[in-house]
C-alpha cells in the first residue's frame, strides 16, 4: 500500500504512526466501547495529543499543517481498526473545523481553532434535519435577523460530534432571508452553551456505536450576527464545498475499514481447519481473498488520487464522489465476504469482523448516499460530455 | 549535555527475507525499514530524560546512504534534535565505528547511545569499537539507565543476576531491553516539527572494508507442529522415533 506513487516518505511515516497508535490504543478497547456505545473523551483526547485534530490546520491556529493526502492516510488508518474512532476524527476534521478554516474570520479562526486542535474539543456540522437528508435544501431550520443578532429556530439530527461532554458547538445550516424576503442559506456558528439550543446524543445505533450522534434543537436560540459563517446566503456553497472534501473521508474510512476486514479474513481463513486444511486452501476462498486485494488496490488507487488532486489544489469533486462512492461499496463487499469466511463465528460478537460488517453500511448513506453519488458523477460526466460537443 | 545516538536502518521485522547476486547481496527492493528496535528504545529513554528536565540535546547519527534518511527524519519525529548522515554504505562493523568516532571527535558530546545490536546482521560490535577507538569506556547491553549530575547509572543483566554500573562521561552505553518500556510514536507535531529540522551530511573518512560477505543462506523453514491425539501415545513414539528421530 505504500508503493502509491501518490505518497511522500512523510506520508508513509504517518501511516506507521496512526497504525501503531490504533493497534496500541484503539484495538483493545474498540469492542467495549461498541458493546456500551460509549463515546470515549479520554481516548479522543489521546487522538488528540498524536495531533489528530486539525492535520490540515495552518500551524498559526494549532494545527499541523499536513496536506489531503495525510489526513486521508490518517483516516484509513483509525479506520482499519475501528470505524467510530475514525469518524469521530474525520467529522470533527473535515465538517467541524475545514468550513471555520475555509470560510471564517480571522476572529473567528483565533476564537476556535487553536482549541479544536488540542482533542479536548469537538466542533460538529449541523445540516441533515429529519425533512432535509439528501434534499439539503429542504432545510427548516430558520434563523431571522433581529437587531444585529441571529434568532434561530428548529432541529437537526444524525450530527456526528454534537452531543459528547467535550462538544463546543456546532456550524448551523439556516434559512434566512434576504432583503427582497427571498429564501436563501446562510451557515451560522453556535457554541454550545448559548441558551435554547439542546444536545441530545441518538442512542441505538448500529453502527458507529461509540462515536457521538446528536439531535440538536434550538428554540429561539440568539447569537450575535458576527457569528455569521461566510457571508449571508453563501451557506449551500459553503455547505457543498464541505461536503466535497467530507467525501474524501468518508471514502478513506471505506478504504480503512475494507483493508481491516481484509486483514481478519485473510488472517483467519489460514488458521481456520476444515476437512484437514486450512480454508484458504480451497479456491473458492482463495479467490474471494484475490478479489478483496483486488478491490481494496483499486480502491485505494481512486482514492489517493482524488486526495492528491486535492492537496496540489486541482478540481477534486467528481473524483471524490467516484472515490466515496466505490471505497463505501468496496468496504460493504469485502466486510460481507470477510463475514462469509468466518462462517458462524462471524456472526458473533467475540469476533471483529462482526463490527466491521455492521460499521460499513453507513458508509453508502452519509455525506451523500450512493444514489446521490451516481446523481453528482453522470452531472460530471453528462455535462463534460456536452461541453465537448 | 550533548549526546549522539546511533540510530540503525533495518529491515522491518516483519519483512520477507531475500538475496540477489548469488546470495552474496540482501535484495532491499520492496523492503520497509525501520529504526531498530533497540535504538528506538534508546530513542525513547533519551527523550524521557529530557522530557524530566535534564537539558540534553540528541543528535541521531546513521552511517548509510541517502535512503536512511528516511529512518532518520522518523527519529526527528520522535524528538531527537538534528541528525547526521554519513554518506557511505555500511562495509562492516569497524567501518561503522570508525565514522560515528569522527563525529563524535567533530562535535562536543558528552557521551554515545547505541543499540545493543542491529537486527539484520547482529553484529554486535559497534558500540564497543567505538568506545575503543576513542579511549573511552564501554556500557554493553544496559537495560536501564539514569543520569544523576555528573555520573550516569545503568543497569546490565548478567547470568544469574544484575550489575549497576555508573559511569563518568564521556562514555559509550549500548540499549537493550528495558532501557524505555515502549517505544514512542511519534506524533503528526513531531513529524511536522522534523520537516524543519535539519539532517546534516558528512563524506566518509575512508573507505576500507575488511569484511566481504561472500554468501547468505536462509534458516531452514520450521516445519509445521503436528498434533497427536492425547490418548495415541503408539503415534507420539513412533513419530518421536522415525520422524523426528530423537529417541
Ligand atoms: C451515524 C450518522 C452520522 C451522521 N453525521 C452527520 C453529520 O455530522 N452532519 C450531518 O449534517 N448529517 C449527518 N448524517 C446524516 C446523513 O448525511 C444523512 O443520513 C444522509 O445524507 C441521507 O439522508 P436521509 O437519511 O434523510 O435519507 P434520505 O435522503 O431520505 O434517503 C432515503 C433513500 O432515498 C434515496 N434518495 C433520496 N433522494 C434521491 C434522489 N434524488 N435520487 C435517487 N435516490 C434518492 C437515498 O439515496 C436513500 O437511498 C449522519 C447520519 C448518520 C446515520
Amino acid at each position: 500500500m505504500d508503493k502509491s506513487p501518490f505518497l511522500t516518505e512523510e506520508h508513509k511515516m504517518i501511516r506507521r504512526m496512526v497504525r501503531d497508535f490504533a493497534e496500541k490504543e484503539i484495538r483493545p478497547v474498540a469492542k467495549q466501547l461498541d458493546e456500551e456505545a460509549r463515546f470515549s473523551p479520554e481516548l479522543t483526547k489521546k487522538m488528540g495529543d498524536i495531533g489528530l485534530f486539525g492535520i490540515r490546520i495552518p500551524q498559526q491556529y494549532g494545527g499541523q499543517e499536513m496536506d489531503t493526502l495525510a489526513y486521508t492516510i490518517a483516516v484509513e488508518e483509525l479506520a482499519r481498526v475501528d470505524s467510530s474512532q475514525a469518524a469521530t476524527i474525520a467529522a470533527h476534521n473535515s465538517l467541524g473545523m475545514g468550513p471555520i478554516m475555509n470560510y471564517g474570520t480571522e476572529e473567528q479562526k483565533q476564537k476556535y481553532l487553536p482549541k479544536l486542535s488540542t482533542g479536548e474539543a469537538l466542533w460538529a456540522f449541523g445540516l441533515t434535519e429529519p425533512n432535509a437528508g439528501s434534499d439539503s435544501r429542504g432545510t427548516k431550520t430558520t434563523a431571522k435577523l433581529v437587531d444585529g443578532h441571529w434568532i434561530i429556530n428548529g432541529s437537526k439530527i444524525f450530527i456526528t460530534n454534537g452531543a459528547s461532554t467535550i462538544n463546543i458547538g456546532a456550524t448551523v445550516q439556516c434559512v434566512t432571508l434576504n432583503d427582497e424576503g427571498k429564501k436563501e442559506f446562510t451557515t451560522i456558528l453556535v457554541d454550545a452553551n448559548t441558551p435554547g439550543f439542546t444536545r441530545i446524543p441518538m442512542k441505538n445505533k448500529m453502527v458507529w456505536r461509540a462515536s457521538d450522534t446528536a439531535e440538536l434543537f434550538f428554540d429561539n436560540v440568539k447569537v450575535p450576527a458576527s457569528c455569521t459563517l461566510g457571508k449571508q446566503g453563501e451557506g449551500s456553497k459553503i455547505m457543498l464545498n464541505t461536503l466535497d472534501s467530507g467525501r474524501l473521508s468518508i471514502g478513506s474510512m471505506g478504504l480503512g475499514l475494507a483493508q481491516g476486514a481484509f486483514e481478519l479474513a485473510l488472517k483467519y481463513s489460514k488458521e481456520r481447519k476444515q476437512f484437514g486444511k486450512s480454508i484458504s486452501e480451497f479456491q473458492v476462498n482463495a479467490f474471494k481473498l484475490a478479489d478483496m486485494a483486488t478491490k481494496i488496490e483499486a480502491a485505494r488507487n481512486l482514492l489517493y488520487k482524488a486526495a492528491w488532486l486535492k492537496s496540489n489544489h486541482k478540481a477534486f469533486a467528481k473524483e471524490a464522489a467516484m472515490a466515496k462512492l466505490y471505497c463505501s461499496e468496496v468496504a460493504r463487499e469485502v466486510a460481507d465476504e470477510a463475514v462469509q469466511l468466518h462462517g458462524g463465528y462471524g456472526l458473533m460478537k467475540d469476533y471483529e469482523v462482526e463490527r466491521f460488517y455492521r460499521d460499513q453500511r453507513l458508509l453508502q448513506i452519509g455525506e451523500g448516499t450512493s444514489e446521490i453519488q451516481r446523481l453528482v458523477i453522470s452531472r460530471y460526466i453528462l455535462d463534460e460530455y456536452t461541453n465537448r460537443e | 549535555m550533548k549526546v549522539l545516538i546511533c540510530i540503525g536502518h533495518v529491515p522491518d521485522t516483519t519483512s520477507k527475507i531475500r538475496f540477489t547476486d548469488n546470495a552474496s547481496k540482501f535484495d532491499k527492493s520492496d523492503i520497509q525499514f525501520i529504526i531498530g528496535p533497540y535504538e528506538e528504545l534508546a530513542l525513547t529513554r533519551l527523550l524521557d530524560i529530557k522530557d524530566a528536565g535534564t537539558d540534553l540535546h540528541i543528535t541521531a547519527v546513521n552511517v548509510g546512504p541517502v535512503e536512511t534518511e528516511a529512518t532518520l527524519r522518523k527519529a526527528l519525529a520522535m524528538g531527537a534534535d538534528e541528525a547526521v548522515r554519513v554518506n557511505a554504505e555500511p562495509l562492516d562493523a569497524l567501518f561503522t565505528a570508525k565514522q560515528i568516532a569522527e563525529v563524535y571527535k567533530k562535535g562536543t558530546y558528552d557521551f554515545i547511545v547505541t543499540g545493543k545490536e542491529s537486527i539484520d546482521y547482529n553484529g554486535g560490535q559497534v558500540d564497543g569499537m567505538i568506545a575503543e577507538i576513542l579511549g573511552i569506556p564501554s556500557i554493553p547491553s544496559a537495560s536501564k539507565f539514569e543520569i544523576m549530575g555528573s555520573v550516569a547509572k545503568a543497569e546490565r543483566e548478567i547470568d544469574g543476576g544484575k550489575e549497576v554500573v555508573e559511569a563518568a562521561f564521556p562514555f559509550v552505553i549500548a540499549a537493550q531491553k528495558g532501557f524505555a518500556i515502549d517505544p514512542r510514536i511519534p506524533g503528526m507535531r513531531g513529524i511536522m516539527a522534523a520537516r524543519k529540522k535539519e539532517i546534516l551530511v558528512f563524506e566518509p573518512s575512508e573507505q576500507a572494508n575488511i569484511t566481504k560477505i561472500i554468501h547468505h543462506y536462509l534458516p531452514e523453514a520450521k516445519s509445521a507442529c503436528k498434533k497427536v491425539a492425547a490418548d495415541n501415545v503408539e503415534e507420539l513414539v513412533r513419530l518421536l522415533h522415525e520422524e523426528a528421530k530423537v529417541i
